[in-house]
């Protein structure tokens, strides 16, 4: 009997998955080559990371990836979330342009943002990352590649790829006409944020540091976050990238939104502590109010009250 | 254990869009995690017979852990049974006996709080062993996984770096003479020897707390024997009963054989104490 209700149950989650991946059957081979990428201001190609959980369906591609194109080279940032999400990304950058791929910048340490770094290895470019991503590529990398390889099948997560130029304060890199700016972050969502801006269009690239819509996973410090992010505010960046969500926003209203769910968490966390609140009774109370205004709550916020509460109950 | 075991592995696990869940698809999963049980009883508890435990005893867990690192068990005895001690069995883990918790004069041993490393989807169980000597079983199952094995948090560089630090909270009213809930938090990494450094190849040494002894006015309130399973900066809640004015007293030992005590006036100085 047992056996049975567990069998239900992964037919109803594999029904679940293949009603995510539906709108996928209508496009073309083409297409399915590349990522469909957005030009949201000269130069600056944005694919759209779908708004789900890793699954063999969506390969991975789950969080917003791109590339800016300068005058004599191709940065990309960031390369994806497996070796077959990067490789279409190559697709669609090789689809617009020769240059030479000189840069792939590898945001943070998350699976989503620096599995499809493989597929560029062929172009020798510089794998750039926050001083702080060997040691956490050292613990992790290979744990996350166990688990992707769960979800994608054996082989189909992609190489490790070890940064080759570390920032661990602030650079420049230069593509030909066209500077980007290069910042490596304290503590926040994970401890090796990296953002970049492209100033001739003065477009921000948060990364994970801004989630737009998606509930954010916390991995840092939620009191690190919240300076970055009022760090990053004093940018006055013309727009924005986040890690997640729509391709293009304005950076000061859409980290309002993501302000408001870590303060929320921050004061509701330190208030359950101070009730005496146990660890694993605290998720059902803490930041329900914040539920209506993101998706996957479920998948990421519990956990996200656990890391909070970790971090603040020693206060 | 000859018996196959078939994963079905669907989608992945918390951060960077991974969710770890994984279902077993065979048939014969429960009579594998049954005659897991049947195996470890034998082992820890040769020769003894344990009864059924509802009623003597009960075990909350969430039924699928938030961090797999750190899931919390509660262990309540509701009965008026003399409950000398506890032991918490995590079937599925490297190091199934999690810990042994033994009562002393002092405790109020009505409830006990501790957060443990869950490596793979597990039966818990704990175990009561009155002041007969009879034992009484109650089984919790729990959806975890990579608990044992998952990298190095944010926080372990602090943990190690305040190795020792403790801290003690009253979470329920003081009264003296009448029972309180606190709650002792301790600075340690609990390496269980288990996380490989990817770049090394080489694990990270095991280094993990063995006891915690806890007494108030030198009559024992409780005796923690623990393993690998302790979550990194383990955090106990656990009864006891005050006079006016008293001292706790909790002594630490670990595998390295170093060992932290630390003093706590109650309730003056339990709000909040450190090193």
């Amino acid at each position: 009997m047992r056996g049975r209700s567990l069998i239900s149950r992964r037919h109803a989650v594999l029904g679940a998955f293949c009603l995510c991946c539906a709108p996928g059957l209508s496009r073309s081979a083409d297409e399915s080559n590349s990522v469909k990428t957005t030009e949201i201001a000269r130069g600056i190609h944005v694919r759209r990371g779908a708004d789900e959980v890793a699954s063999a369906q969506n390969k991975d591609a789950i969080a917003n990836i791109g590339f800016i194109v300068g005058r004599d080279s191709v940065a990309v940032l960031d390369s994806g979330g497996s070796l077959h999400d990067g490789e279409r990304l190559r697709r669609s950058i090789r689809n617009l342009t020769d240059l030479p791929i000189r840069y792939v910048l590898m945001s943070h340490v998350h699976p989503d943002h620096i599995f499809g770094a493989g597929a560029f290895l062929q172009d020798k470019p510089a794998f750039v990352a926050h001083a702080q991503l060997p040691q956490a590529l050292a613990q992790r990398g290979e744990y996350y590649r166990e688990r992707l390889e769960e979800v994608l099948g054996r082989g189909n997560a992609g190489p490790i790829v070890q940064p080759t130029m570390l920032v661990s304060d602030r650079t420049q890199i230069e593509l030909g006409g066209r500077s980007l700016e290069l910042r490596a972050h304290a503590v926040a969502h994970t401890s090796n944020d990296l953002s970049v801006v492209d100033s001739q269009t003065g477009t921000l690239f948060p990364s994970d540091l801004l989630f737009v819509g998606r509930t954010p996973s916390l991995d840092g410090s939620l009191k690190g976050w919240l300076r970055e992010l009022s760090m990053l505010g004093s940018i006055h960046a013309k727009q924005a990238v986040p890690g997640h969500g729509p391709v293009r926003v304005n950076f000061a209203s859409a980290a309002s939104k993501l302000q408001q769910y870590l303060e929320t968490l921050l004061r509701e966390t330190r208030q359950a502590i101070a009730n005496g609140v146990d660890i694993g009774a605290a998720p059902e109370i803490v930041g329900q109010s914040e539920r209506k205004n993101w998706t996957l709550f479920d998948e990421y916020h519990g956990h996200n009250v656990t890391q909070a509460f970790k971090e603040l109950e020693w206060e | 254990m000859g018996m196959m075991r078939r994963y079905f592995l669907i989608a992945a696990c918390g951060l960077g869009g991974i969710v770890c869940t994984h279902v077993a698809s065979a048939d014969d999963e429960a009579d594998a995690r049954s005659e897991r049980w049947a195996e470890l009883q034998r082992a820890i508890f040769p020769g003894r017979t344990i009864s059924e435990g509802a009623g003597v005893i009960q075990l909350d867990a969430p039924p699928r852990a938030l961090d797999a690192a750190l899931v919390p068990f509660t262990i309540t005895l509701p009965s008026d049974k003399q409950i000398k001690s506890v032991v918490l069995v995590i079937d599925n883990n490297p190091g199934p006996l999690a810990g042994r918790f033994t009562f002393g004069a002092a405790a109020d041993p009505r409830s006990l709080q501790v957060r443990m490393r869950v490596n793979s989807y597990t039966n818990v169980h704990a175990v009561a062993e009155d002041s007969a000597g009879k034992l009484y079983a109650v089984q919790k199952f729990v959806k975890a996984s990579g608990g044992c094995s998952a990298p190095a948090g944010s926080n372990d560089e602090e943990s190690t770096r305040n190795l020792g630090q403790m801290k003690l909270k009253l979470v329920s009213e003081f009264a003296p003479g009448e029972p309180v809930q606190a709650q002792l938090m301790i600075r340690h990494p609990n390496f269980n020897g288990m996380q490989m450094d990817q770049l090394t190849r080489l694990y990270t040494p095991a280094h993990f707390i063995r006891t915690i002894d806890i007494t108030y006015d030198d009559q024992p309130v409780l005796r923690i024997e623990s393993d690998i399973s302790l979550s990194t900066d383990p955090v106990i809640a656990f009864g006891f009963k005050p006079s006016t004015q008293g001292k706790l007293r909790v002594e630490v030992t670990d595998s390295k054989e170093q060992s932290f005590v630390r003093e706590f006036a109650v309730p003056a100085a339990a709000v909040s104490s450190t090193l």
